[in-house]
């Protein structure tokens, strides 16, 4: 792993599952993504599925080691990241 | 004079669940409960057009329980509960099925009414669990709806207003 860049663990789940094609992923995120607002643009880069469920108008959740977060919520190393879409239990 | 700890029991399971059974063992566990307030939620037709042949419930395992603990704590902060039950199934379900159990034990009603709604409208906007609709056309993800957002909103503006204090979510 370079030297200031992070080592986090992804999971996805739901509609997200299903539209990603895998449950989750270990990435390096590139030097100078610190936040979860950066984590999703890089994210959302990827294009196709990944453009369209993460820079339109779909909504969706993030949680940082299983607690929800806002887009400004700092990541760290080795940090568990879900992206979910909104709960619909009960 | 503080109350006991309240006593919180979490459980995710594919298993159905028996109301009585439930009540039973938290009325014999506390004699100084004087009212338990239960929801039931039951798997409904959630389409009009009545063809919806089964319910699939995702969860994320390790932050739903973690979740649902931190729903009920907040809840115990609020009304002086002596214990909180809440059983949620996950799996493939079928419609008049139930899905979630929510007991909510006081000495007195009031609090075993209130704490129970909170519990339910926090449940259904920050507990991971998704839905997905099984139809004979295929499966298809049911979506938020905006009234839960607002039902769990209600609550922060009571608590706002009782307490003095928006720091509870």
């Amino acid at each position: 792993m370079s030297e200031g860049s992070l080592r986090i663990h992804l999971r996805y789940f739901a509609r997200l599952r299903e539209q990603f094609g895998r449950d989750g992923e270990t990435l390096d995120l590139p030097p100078g993504i610190e936040t979860v607002a950066g984590l999703v643009a890089h994210l959302a880069a990827r294009g196709e599925v990944w453009a369209a469920e993460l820079a339109g108008d779909r909504v969706f959740r993030v949680a940082v080691d299983q607690d929800m977060v806002g887009f400004g919520a700092l990541l760290h190393a080795g940090a568990e990241v879900a992206i979910f879409p909104p709960v619909t239990g009960g | 004079m503080s109350l006991p700890p309240t006593d919180i029991r979490i459980t995710v399971q594919p298993e159905d669940f028996d109301l009585a059974a439930e009540l039973s063992a938290m009325r014999q566990a506390d004699r100084g409960i004087g009212a338990v307030a239960a929801f039931v939620g039951l798997v409904r037709d959630l389409n009009l057009a009545a063809d919806v042949t089964a319910l699939e419930l995702e969860h994320y395992p390790g932050m739903t329980e973690r979740a649902l603990h931190t729903i009920c704590d907040e809840a115990a902060v609020r009304w002086p509960l002596h214990a909180v039950r809440v059983i949620h199934r996950v799996g493939k379900l079928h419609p008049g099925d139930q899905i979630v159990l929510v007991l909510t034990a006081s000495a007195h009603r009031h609090a075993a009414y209130e704490s129970n709604a909170f519990v339910m409208d926090y449940l259904k906007t920050r507990a991971p669990f998704w839905k997905k609709e099984w139809t004979p056309d295929g499966p298809r993800w049911i979506e938020a709806r905006e009234s839960d957002q607002s039902a769990a909103t209600r609550w922060h503006d009571i608590v706002a207003h009782t307490y003095g204090n928006t720091d509870h979510d």
